[in-house]
Order: C-alpha cells, then structure tokens, then sequence
C-alpha cells in the first residue's frame, strides 16, 4: 500500500510542527505526573517496555509527548547510568529536561534509548496519534490529511480515538474523510460500512477522493464497486466543473493583465487617434522604475520592502507619464492626423527606449521581488486563489475605475473629451487644445507605467518586456471598439478568457494562434469592434 | 440593417438582388422613395421620407441643416442602409436597397460630394479617364489601352467643364470652384441617367455660381436627370426647377421656389422671416 | 511638360533606365570580379561581399513589393516579412530534400531534424519539394494564396489604415508562434539549414554565390518593370486614387477591394520571391523572420528611400542595411538601435518623402520655376 518510509518522513515534517508548540507550551507549567511512570520505562532498557511508554505516550494528551517522542526517533532521547535513572533530550545545547526543556546539571554518562523496527512502527504510530490529538487545530488539520495520503491502516485506532473527541468542524470532516479512506481500502470491512465510507468520500469531491475510490480492491463486492464508480463520475463532472472555473479564473487574471496593459493604449488610441508604438514600453518603464525603488529601499531601508510597490506605483505613473509627455511635445504633435507616420515614428522611439534601458540596466532580467502580501493563496472550493493574482485583477479594476472618474469627473477630463469631440470648437472656447494633448498622452502613458509595476510581479522585467504585450493590445482595444473605456474592459475580459479556456484543448501556443486567427476575422466582420459607435461621424 | 424590413409586401417574392419588376406599373418615376426611415443611435436622420423624381427631371432640395439631405442621398446611393422603406430606380425595376455602392453607381447613378474629391495626385485628365464610363474589372484594367472614342469623348467633356487648359495639372492644385467642376465632369464622364449634387456651389463666387447653374442645365438639357442640393438661394432660383424642402427628415413643403418660399411652415424653420 | 494622350508614355522613366543600367552592370560585373579576378587583387570581390550585396538585393525586392502597396495603395502592411519567409522556407524545404543522405543522420528522404523528433514519414506537404519547378512554383503560390485569402476578407470587409497594419501585425505574429513549434514539420526553433547544393551546384562554391547574386539583381530589375508598367496602367492609375480618395473611387464605380486584393497578392508574390533568393544566399531560413520587428524594419527601408517611387524602395533597403551592416560590425554596434529608432523618427518628421521622394520634389520645383507645368508626384526621375 504505501511505503513506511515517505510515511515517517510524512510523520516526521508534521512532528516538527506540533513539536515546537509543544515547546512552547510546556515551557512554564509542566504536567510532570500525568507521564513521569512512561518515561520511567524508558529507562528499563527492553523494548517491551519502550513500546508501552510509547502507547502511554500517545494518549497521554501531555503537551511534552510529541516532543519526546520525535527525541526517540532522533536517537537524542538519552537516560542517565546513574540511578535513580533519568530521561534526558540530547541536543547541541546539553541534556535537556523532557518536561520542561530547560537545560539540567550533567548528570554523569547517558546512553540512548535504543530503538528497532518494532519501536519505529510504534514510533509512527504514537506520533500520528500525538498530532492527531495536538491542541493546534491545524495540526490536527494536517496530521489528518496525511493519514487520508497514506492510508495507513494501522493509524485507524488512533484516527477514531481523535474523531470522537474532536469538536472542530473542519478538523472533523477531514478526520472522517481520512477514516473513510482507510475503511474503503480494508480487508474485512462488512459492504455496508464500505459503501458508507465511499459515500463520505465521494461527498468531499476532490482530487485525493478521486485517487482514495480508485484504490477500492479489486475483489470488492459488486454494489461496493458500482456505488464508488458512481462516485467517482460524480466527482469527475464536479471535477471538471471546477476545471472551468479555474480556467475562467486564470482567463479573469490574464484579461485584467490585457486590460492594465490596453487601458493606456486605450486613451492614446482610442481618444486620441494615436497609434503609440512605444506603449509596451512605457509598461517596461514603468517596470523597471519599481526595480529601481526595489533597490532603494534594501540599499537605505528594508523595513519598508513590503510597502515598494504602493510607492513605485505613483512614481512609476510620475515618470512615464513625463517620458509620455516628452515624446507627445516633441514627436507626435507633429504628426497628428497622419497615424501610419506615427506608427512608425513611435516604433523608433520603442527601439530607442529598449536600447536605452538595455545600455543602463543590461540585457538580462532583473530580480523584482514580491512583498509579503503579493505571496501565499487560499482555497475556495476546489479553487486556489494566489493573492498576487487577486491583487492584481483588484488593481486593474481600480485603475479602470479612476481612469473612468479622471474622464467623467475632472475638468481635464472634460477638456479631453472635448478636444477629442471637436478640436477647433474646443480651442476657440478657451481650452489649451496643446496642453490637453500633451495631458492625455501623459494620462495614457502613465497608465501604462502603473501597469508596468503590476506586470513586474508576474513577467521577466527585461528591456523586451513591453514587445510582449504590444500586439494584444492592440487587439484587445480593436476588438472592444476604439473608443470605448468600457469596451476595452469587456474586450481584455473575454480575450483573456478565451485564451484560457482554449489553452486545455490546443495548448498554449496553439491557443494563442487561434485566438489571434479568431480576432483577425472578427475584425473584418465587424471592423469597428464589439461596441462600435454608430451614426454619421464615423463615415467622416 | 435588415434587407428584409425593407421589402414591401407585393415585393416579397422579388429576386434576391432586388432586380425584380416588383414596382413596375407603381410608378413611372426614375427615382422612387416611399416611407424611408433611418436612425442613427435613436436620431431620426429620416423619418418617412417619400418623394420622386421624373426621368429627364432636375429637381433642387433646400432645407435646415440636419434636415437629412446628405442621409436621403447616402441611401439612395448605397452607402446608408434604410431601417425601413422603400427605394427604387429605373420605373420602380430596381430595389436600390438591396445593392452595394457600386453596383448602383454601375446602374447609372452619379454623385458629386459636398466636400469637393477629386483624386489629387492625378492630373486633371487622368481624373477624367478614371471617371469615364468603360471597363471596371481589376484585372482587364492592367492591361487597357485608350481608344480613340474615349479621347473625344474626353475632349468633350472638356469643352463643357470649361477645364481644357487646365488637363495637365494636378488635381489637388486647382482651385476649389475648379475641383467642383473637374468633379461635375468625372459625374458626366460616367454618364449616369441620374446626378447627385450635393452643394456645389459651396464657397464659389457669384460668377462662377452662375457658371455653374448653367452647366447643370446644360447637363439636364441633355437628358440626365439631376437632384441638386443647396442652400443658396440665388442658384436655386437660378436653376428654375422645382424645389423640395426637407425638414426633420420629411417633406415639408413641394413646389417651385416661390411657392415653397411662400410656405408659413417653411419660412418658420428655413427661411426666417 | 504636354502629357502625350496620343504617344504612348515610355515604361521607364529617366531614373528607371538608370536604375536597371545599375543593376545590369552590377550583375555582370560584380561576378566577374569575383571569378575573374585574383583573391589579392584591388578589384577582387571577395565571394562574402557578393552574398552580402546579393542579400540587400533581395531586401531591396522586398521594399519594391511593400512599397507598391503602401506608397501606391496605402496598404501599410507590417506583416510582410511573412510573405517573405513564406517564399523563403518554400525554397529551404527544395534545398532541405537537395541533402539526401548527406545530413547528420544520413536519412535519404527526411530531413535531419525529422529523423532527430522521430517522425517515421515525411509530411504531406514536405511531397513534391524535391522537384524544382514544384518548389519554384510555391515560392510564389504559398505566399500568393495567403495573401488572397487574407486581403480577401479584409478588404471585402473593408478594414483599412491603422486596423489593416494591426491585423496584418498579428498575422505574421501568428505565423512566427506557429513556426517556432516543432509539431508544425518545418525545422522549429532552428528552422531550415545546413544546405549542400541547388540544383545539383554546391551552394557554397563561388561561382553559385556570384550565380545566385546575378539572379537577384535581374529578379530586382524585372520585378522594378512590373511594378512600373501596374502603377502606370489604368490599373494602377485606380490603386493611386483608391490611395488617395477610396470611397471617391467606390463612387466611380470600381471595386476597389479587387484592386487592392490583386495588387496585395503581386506584391506577396514578388515578397516571396525575394524571399527565395535570400535564403540560398544566407544559408538559412528560421522563424524569426516572422518576427514583427522584422517587417517593420521593411517599412523604414521603404520611407527612407521614399515611398510611392518605387526605385526609392530599393535604393533604402541597400542603404538602410549596408548601414546596418557597417555599425552592428564595429564598436558602435551597442548604438544601433538607437540609429535605426532615430531613423525611423527623423525620416518621418523631417524627410516625409524620403531621399528619392524629396529630390522630385526639388526638381519638380525647379522646373515649375523655369515655367514648365507640374506632373503626377509618383512620376519615378533618376535616383542614385
């Protein structure tokens, strides 16, 4: 069935765990009497007698057992020649009290308990059932799951000593789960019992359920067979279910990555008309500025390390803007109306901004590290969530959201629309048509930059980062209809999805391909997009 | 955007490209609109907007701007879609709803822009020779030759444009009067049986207003019909045909100028008083 | 100047006959140099410098098929690097089947990297490759047909300017991510190498190189004589007004999609051709030809040089890349990309027409000075 050795190394990891709380705990009031008679046996010298204090042990409930008997299993449980006989935990430090794991005076030459095949089973035994009755609920949680891996009949008894004393909800299910599992793969088990247990198990619906019925015996009885197959496809269609949504999450947070990385391009094209080249990289700018805020925060202060991307944020969007604001001043101006000429005038300055970043930084990727709060996931159903992820699809909504509001809300925004709508009007009533150009790009570019830093936490931050991303922007604004704020988000989401939910079948380069071939002949159904606007002015 | 909706209901088993005879014996008019409604977005650019033109008619439509004067000729054209409505040519033969630009262009309706084009980097004979009525497909093209019928043909329209002297410039550096001739002679170069005209006299002097009222009746004299478009009264009245006022996307009033001029609800909207 | 209406107007213009007299020259007399010479001698060619000419000559075809698309119809195509690999793999693949068993593994029907993924046969449309004329036929069709049935949807649907350069950008993005998987049969990541011999000559041997150089330079002039006599031809008299006023053009009656579709899939043809002259040269054809950065480098040749003059094509791709062969070989070569960037940026605001371009326009307005009337902008004077 399973090999005793992953088994203690198993045991052996969860061991450590409950063994430093149980430190912890023991440090000042130590239940000395509940366990002084099983560590006496220790000292007898026979493996009987080692073996008796061992189960003693395990159900003695003492805060102190895991620690002495994870000792045993090291070697480093110790007792002293000279009577009275005493047990001692061997570590680099000196002989250590069991109870209390202070230091004691040397008590003259130790020597180990000694230990042989039948001890490590009873060691594994007694171990399983100290985690499993720890007072750490996710101790408990875990020692749990792996006897529900190992199905290990042997850690049965323990395992239903544990559940009935159990009072958590989860710890429970999961203790009952493991037992089921164990049950189902029993010899001797009367079929009622049996079709009991697949039932718990096929309730829990997951990937170890799956692999737990799968391993029902072969000469199982005919209705125990039929009622796990019927589990069994139960939890492959809830399975599969899972699958998709899993897929539409990783589509949702590649969709939210298109939509920080189209939304710049979405003002500088969608409003403005301008076809900038040089987006992407404005995103590996603004990349690249929260590398160099990540540098100096480990140069002058660490401490603030988790706070670097909230402060690259503003600076990243500060200085790509600025760079946007240059390039509009001194390139694009001149070239408005002519947007081929300014496809290709911006794509120098792509190259020129690559090379620079290259001659500055080097070719090769640079480490952009991620804050604690960007690390780590959790579970929802069958469904793991990385915080990095929901950080930031939360961030490119947030962007979308204030981008929204600068355009609806400020007098900036208002100007921008306006000039947009009808240059000539708008600068015959008094508005800085120049200025507001240059504004809008910078908006657009900075944007971008505040992409960058997001899109840090999840690429290669290269000088190549921002060649990436160019064309999928492209596409995500064509495909949402230019223009459109709202139609770039929905674009970006479904792309993104899309992408994903293709991916299992095709693969991912195959995905891609289809979805590019999908796009381009989406274009020419509706050339306008998916929101496109309808009415005289776009004949002109 | 639908064909369908568009198809009166004795018209229903017309074939699919709309040539049927659906509207024969209906109407003996070259240019048929009846209930023709486009919305643009909510707009109402046309709302049940019916008229006719005679075969060999000039006709002049005034009216506010957004009246729906540029609309009404991108539908008859092809190049707007009329949400419902009917739009014929040819005694009611054709169903210009069903077909593309060119195919209307090729059926024999010409149209001049409000906005002067002409191509611009040609010069002002090979506009000419682009325009003239012959060989369209792509591939025969690369390997015509001009025959002789056409160099007269061209030397024709030349005299009547008044732009002889003028062949070998460029077209975009005429003079903007200029262009909307040069563009009056491409419409006559393809020899279509109806001529579109949106606002040609738009920004001309006086003089060459007056030109070009004469060269419009000369064309019609010479058996095309002619729907003009325009805002300056002094041409309308120049050109002496009846005259259409559009308001909201419908007739507002139909008549000759002076009875139109004289209309209370046409003065209120477009004239002032 | 009159416009003769009743003389024929001559196929080349001045600058036209002095650009095949160049060509011509260069096709003879750079092989003789070549063979003819001795190694040490001043007026020995030296066989890398031939391949190094012929490559631009090849570019040089490629800019003359952008340009009658952009500067003649407008199409801004960035995706025309792809008709070029397309033409160069169809002409890899005749010269992978040339190996036989020479190759590595020493397998007489499938090419090395076959044998290396342990494919048993070949694939279906690796047959008929190691006949020539099957595989000449392809260097044109393969590309053609990709260029009829992409142009054909979008022109029919009318997608133009800046959305047609977007798709046409994700088509040879496509292109590139297909290209670079092995499951796809040709070569994958390293593509197609390692040649031996073209019709049964070795291909390193000097006299194919000086061979192979002749071929592109009369390639180049013949593909030029095309292109002059489209545009001049009442064919091309349309794509120069479709450039200039599409709809006006819908208006006069002609299908303008049919005419931008024929020209695009002359100009795919013509692309794939200098495509297949390339790869025999350079010795190898690999995915990052599809690379988009690739085909708009294309297009800076063609603005450099200036677009719609078509001998101004030409004569930017073999500056453009004999510059960039003179400074990514020396110790500016960490500065390159900001030349090429800079170029690309400086052609468009200060030399809009480009070298040829603005030299008509300076003799244009010399001879409107001296009282002669204008003429048509893409009238091709000397160049060079």
């Amino acid at each position: 069935m399973t090999s005793p050795a992953r088994c203690r190394s198993l045991s052996c990891a969860l061991l450590f765990a409950a063994l430093a709380l149980a430190t912890l705990l023991c440090a000042g009031r130590a239940s000395a009497q509940d366990i002084s008679g099983a560590l006496d046996q220790f000292t007898q010298g026979n493996y009987g007698a080692t073996e008796a204090a061992l189960g003693e042990l395990a159900v003695s409930g003492s805060p102190a057992a895991a620690g002495i008997v994870q000792a045993l299993a090291d070697g480093k449980l110790v007792f002293s020649n000279a009577l009275p006989r005493k047990v001692f935990i061997e570590t680099d430090k000196g002989l250590l009290d069991p109870l209390t794991m202070q230091p004691v005076p040397d008590p003259g030459p130790v020597k180990p308990v000694r230990v042989n095949n039948r001890i490590r089973r009873a060691i594994e035994a007694a171990s399983g059932t100290l985690s499993l009755t720890s007072p750490d609920a996710a101790t408990r949680l875990s020692a749990a799951g792996a006897v529900l891996r190992t199905r290990d009949e042997a850690a049965l008894p323990a395992l239903e000593k544990a559940l009935a004393k159990e009072t958590d909800r989860h710890v429970k299910s999961a203790m009952t789960l493991a037992r089921s599992a164990i049950v189902i793969g029993m010899d001797g088990v009367p079929p009622e019992e049996r079709i009991k247990a697949i039932e718990v198990v096929g309730a829990e619906g997951n990937q170890d359920a799956l692999a737990v019925l799968r391993g029902l015996p072969d000469n199982a009885l005919p209705e125990v067979k039929e009622a796990a197959a019927k589990e069994i496809a139960g939890i492959q269609h809830s399975l599969a279910m899972w699958d998709v949504v899993q897929n539409v999450w990783y589509g949702l947070s590649l969709g939210s990555v298109l939509l920080l990385a189209a939304i710049g391009l979405a003002i500088t094209f969608g409003v403005m008309g301008v076809i900038n080249m040089a987006h992407g990289e404005m995103v590996m700018l603004g990349a690249y500025t929260t590398f160099v805020v990540q540098q100096a925060i480990r140069t002058y202060d660490p401490g603030l390390f988790d706070a670097s991307l909230i402060i690259a944020i503003p600076l990243a969007f500060l200085f790509t803007g600025l760079i946007g604001v240059i390039i509009e001043r001194t390139v694009i101006r001149f070239l408005y109306g002519r947007p081929l000429e300014t496809l290709l005038a911006t794509w120098g300055i792509s190259l020129i901004l690559q090379q620079a970043i290259r001659t500055i930084f080097g070719p090769t990727n640079r480490e952009v590290g991620a804050p604690s709060w960007m690390s780590g996931s959790f579970d929802i159903g069958q469904l793991s969530i990385t915080y990095g992820r929901l950080w930031i699809i939360i961030f490119a909504m947030l962007v979308f959201a204030a981008l929204l509001a600068v355009l609806r809300l400020t007098r900036i925004g208002l100007e921008m629309r306006a000039v947009t709508q009808n240059r000539r009007m708008a600068a015959s009533m008094g508005i800085r048509t120049n200025w507001v150009d240059a504004m809008t790009f910078g908006l657009g570019s900075g944007i971008a930059g505040m992409a960058g830093v997001a899109l840090s936490q999840i690429d290669n931050v290269s000088p190549n980062l921002g060649q990436g991303y160019i064309i999928d922007s492209f596409l995500v604004v064509v495909f949402g209809g230019v223009g459109n704020l709202w139609g770039t988000l929905v674009g970006a989401m479904s792309l993104g999805v899309a992408n994903k939910l293709l991916e299992p079948y095709a693969g991912a380069v195959l995905g891609k391909i289809a979805l590019l071939v999908i796009i381009i002949l989406f274009i020419q159904k509706r050339p306008r997009g998916l929101f496109a606007l309808k009415g005289r002015s776009i004949e002109a | 955007m639908s064909d369908i909706e568009t198809l009166a209901p004795e018209t229903a088993d017309a074939p699919a490209e709309g040539l049927g005879a659906a509207k024969t014996g209906l109407t003996e008019a070259l240019l048929y609109l009846n209930g023709v409604t486009v919305t643009f977005d909510g707009f109402r650019a046309l709302n049940e907007l019916s008229f006719t033109v005679d075969p060999g008619e000039m006709r002049a439509i005034i009216g506010p701007n957004g009246a729906g004067k540029t609309t009404m000729m991108d539908v008859i054209t092809g190049k707007t879609r009329p949400d419902k409505g009917d739009v014929y040519f040819n005694e009611g033969r054709t169903d210009l709803t069903k077909l593309d630009e060119t195919e209307i262009v090729t059926l024999g309706i010409g149209r001049k822009f409000q906005k002067p084009t002409v191509f611009e980097s040609h010069t002002v004979l090979d506009n000419l020779r682009l325009a003239l009525k012959g060989q369209r497909a792509a591939l025969a093209n690369i390997f015509r030759k001009e025959t002789a019928a056409e160099r007269e043909r061209i030397d024709e329209i030349f005299e009547t444009i008044k732009l002889t002297e003028h062949r070998d410039r460029l077209g975009g550096n005429l003079s903007h009067g200029q262009k909307q001739w040069l563009e009056i002679g491409m419409l006559l170069a393809q020899d279509p049986k109806l001529l579109l005209v949106d606002e040609p006299v738009a920004g001309m002097t006086d003089a060459e207003t007056a030109q070009t009222a004469e060269l419009l009746r000369e064309i019609n004299a010479n058996g095309h019909s002619v729907v003009v478009v325009e805002h300056d009264m002094t041409f309308v009245r120049d050109l002496g045909v009846r005259v259409l006022c559009l308001h909201e996307g419908s007739v507002l009033a139909e008549g000759t100028l002076d009875q139109v001029s004289a209309n209370e609800r046409v003065i209120e909207v477009y004239l002032g008083r | 100047m009159s416009t003769s209406d009743t003389r024929p107007p001559a196929l080349l213009g001045t600058s036209g006959l002095i650009f095949i007299a160049v060509l011509v020259a260069a096709a003879i007399l750079v092989p003789v140099l070549n063979l003819l010479t001795a190694p040490g001698s001043a007026l020995h060619v030296p066989t890398y410098v031939v391949s190094l000419l012929g490559k631009y000559l090849t570019y040089a075809l490629l800019a003359l098929s952008v340009d009658l698309i952009w500067g003649y119809v407008g199409i801004l195509s960035l995706g025309h690097g792809a008709f070029f690999a397309l033409g160069g793999y169809a002409m890899g693949m005749y010269l992978m089947r040339q190996i036989g068993t020479r190759g590595v593994y020493g397998d007489p029907i499938l090419p090395d990297f076959m044998v290396f993924l342990n494919w048993k046969e070949l694939p279906w449309f690796w047959y008929g490759f190691d006949m020539f004329p099957f595989a000449a036929v392809m260097v044109v069709l393969a590309p053609g047909i990709l260029a009829l049935v992409f142009g054909w949807f979008a022109f029919r649907s009318r997608v133009t300017g800046v959305y047609l350069s977007i798709i046409t950008q994700a088509m040879t993005f496509a292109l590139l991510l297909a290209f670079f998987r092995n499951d796809m049969g040709f070569g994958g990541n390293n593509g197609l190498t390692d040649f031996k011999d073209i019709l049964g000559f070795n291909i390193q041997a000097d006299g194919t190189r000086a061979t192979l150089f002749a071929l592109s330079a009369l390639a180049l002039a013949l593909g030029y004589v095309l292109c002059r006599y489209l545009v001049r031809s009442h064919f091309g008299k349309v794509l120069i007004a479709i450039r200039d006023a599409e709809t006006r053009v819908r208006f006069t009656g002609y299908r303008a999609e049919n005419y931008k579709l024929v020209a695009f899939v002359v100009s795919a043809a013509l692309a794939g051709i200098a495509g297949a002259l390339y790869v025999p040269q350079v010795g190898i054809i690999n995915p990052s030809e599809f690379s988009p950065a690739n085909s708009i480098e294309i297009i800076v040749w063609v603005a450099v040089g200036g677009r719609g003059t078509l001998v101004g094509a030409a004569l930017g791709a073999v500056l453009v890349n004999y510059a960039k062969t003179y400074f990514t070989s020396g110790f500016l070569a960490p500065y390159w990309l900001f030349m090429l960037g800079g170029l690309f940026v400086a052609v468009t605001l200060f030399l809009p027409k480009g070298i040829v371009g603005t030299f008509y326009e300076w003799r244009d307005r010399r001879k409107a000075a001296t009282g002669e009337a204008d003429e048509p902008v893409a009238e091709p004077r000397p160049a060079e």
